[in-house]
């Protein structure tokens, strides 16, 4: 829209659309937390100065097409590869600036070797953990991390873990391993948490920048589609039942780390 | 005189609704009558006068709708 606003002397600017994110239009459903974590992340690299020297690595999932979003370089990984592709790119270009962004599917299931190897060998890449509990892009399916009880449409009478086992919490293991250097779990519904998320991923991306090794943050999200709820609901929802089996706080975090600056 | 002031995108907005939820003064809707060119109800503002320039619409828009401006601190310290 091209009318012009007039702004009163006396204000200042306190937000305004991140350099690093393209004007492109999302795919995203209305009301979906992805969009809140993408903006996120692009107010991060504006405010590390990072767009120049980053490479994302998209996942398969909603976030497939991240690319179109951001001005920064980006490869796509196959299906849960992701960290193995971002390991490949930092070991050869170790001044440049990785991360992935993957969904529970990508990351909990098909891809949970190449995440906990890529941890465990304190790769200095960072990765953003978008946890929805569900198969957004396919249709809503049952996912490693979906809800004891929670009906989708490969669990119609909800998820019976005596057959499909219990939701699996990945920042719980990830901060395990010796070479994470931080892990965290946030969540992306609410302002003060969204707030939290972002020092969250600035605290993640600066480990990488100062070579202290892995980083993750996981982030409670939505799907307000595949659940069946207007997005106000879902933010509601995931609040009261996601956070509960899923507990918000910092899993792992080095000396090095904790006295970063954010 | 109002202590803030916000600029909304209309064609990026998906009518979500999640602003209007966290909005402190109240003063988000989505448009009762209006659709954008996606076919969505984009948010609107009933009384500017009362927008504090919070930014919490912008904090919980999934689409990056606001751009949000607010009325200069009288001594200089640094925001938050
Ligand atoms: C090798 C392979 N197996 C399966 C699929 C089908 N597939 C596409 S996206 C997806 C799951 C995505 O879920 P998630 O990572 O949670 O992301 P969301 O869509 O919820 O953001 C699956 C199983 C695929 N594309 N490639
Ligand atoms: S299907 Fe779910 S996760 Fe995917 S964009 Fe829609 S709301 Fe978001
Ligand atoms: S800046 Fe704050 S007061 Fe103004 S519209 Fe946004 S949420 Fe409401
Ligand atoms: S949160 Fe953003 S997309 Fe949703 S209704 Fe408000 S302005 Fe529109």
């Amino acid at each position: 829209m091209n009318t012009t606003t007039q702004i009163p002397e006396n204000m200042e600017l306190v937000y305004q659309y991140p350099d690093s994110m393209t004007k492109t239009y999302t795919h995203y459903c209305p009301g979906c937390v992805h969009g809140i974590v993408h903006r996120l992340v692009g107010e991060v690299l504006d405010e590390l100065d990072l767009r120049e020297k980053s490479i994302g690595v998209a996942p398969v999932g909603c976030s497939v097409l991240i690319y179109n979003y951001f001005n920064v370089d980006f490869v796509e990984a196959a299906h849960g590869r992701a960290p193995a592709m971002a390991t490949g790119l930092k070991r050869t270009n170790p001044d440049k600036f990785i991360f992935t962004y993957q969904g529970d599917g990508d990351l909990a299931a098909i891809g949970t070797a190449e995440i906990i190897h890529a941890a465990n060998r304190g790769e200095l890449i960072s990765t953003v953990f978008i946890n929805n509990a569900i198969y957004g892009m396919t249709g809503g399916q049952m996912a490693p991390t979906t809800l004891p009880g929670m009906k989708t449409t490969s669990s119609p009478g909800g998820r019976d873990c005596k057959i499909a086992g219990y939701p699996i919490k990945m920042s719980e293991i990830l901060a395990q391993t010796e070479g994470a250097a931080y892990i965290t779990r946030e969540a992306g519904t609410d302002i003060r948490s969204i707030r939290k998320l972002k020092k969250a991923i600035k605290r993640a991306f600066l480990t990488q920048i100062e070579g202290l090794g892995f980083s993750c943050v996981e982030v409670l999200a939505n799907c307000p589609t595949n659940w069946n709820m207007d997005p106000w609901e879902s933010m509601l929802w995931s609040k009261e039942q996601m956070t509960p089996y899923f507990p918000l706080g910092t899993y792992k975090m080095r000396e090095e780390v904790k006295a970063l600056k954010v | 005189m109002a202590k803030g002031m916000v600029i909304i995108d209309v064609e990026r907005c998906k009518g979500c609704g999640l602003c209007t939820h966290v909005c402190p003064v109240n003063i988000l809707e989505l448009s009762p009558d209006t659709f954008n060119a996606k076919g969505y109800r984009p948010v609107t503002v009933t009384d500017m006068d009362e927008c504090i320039g919070c930014a919490a619409c912008a904090t919980i828009c999934p689409d990056v709708v606001f751009t949000v401006y607010r009325q200069r601190r009288q001594r200089a310290t640094a925001t938050a």
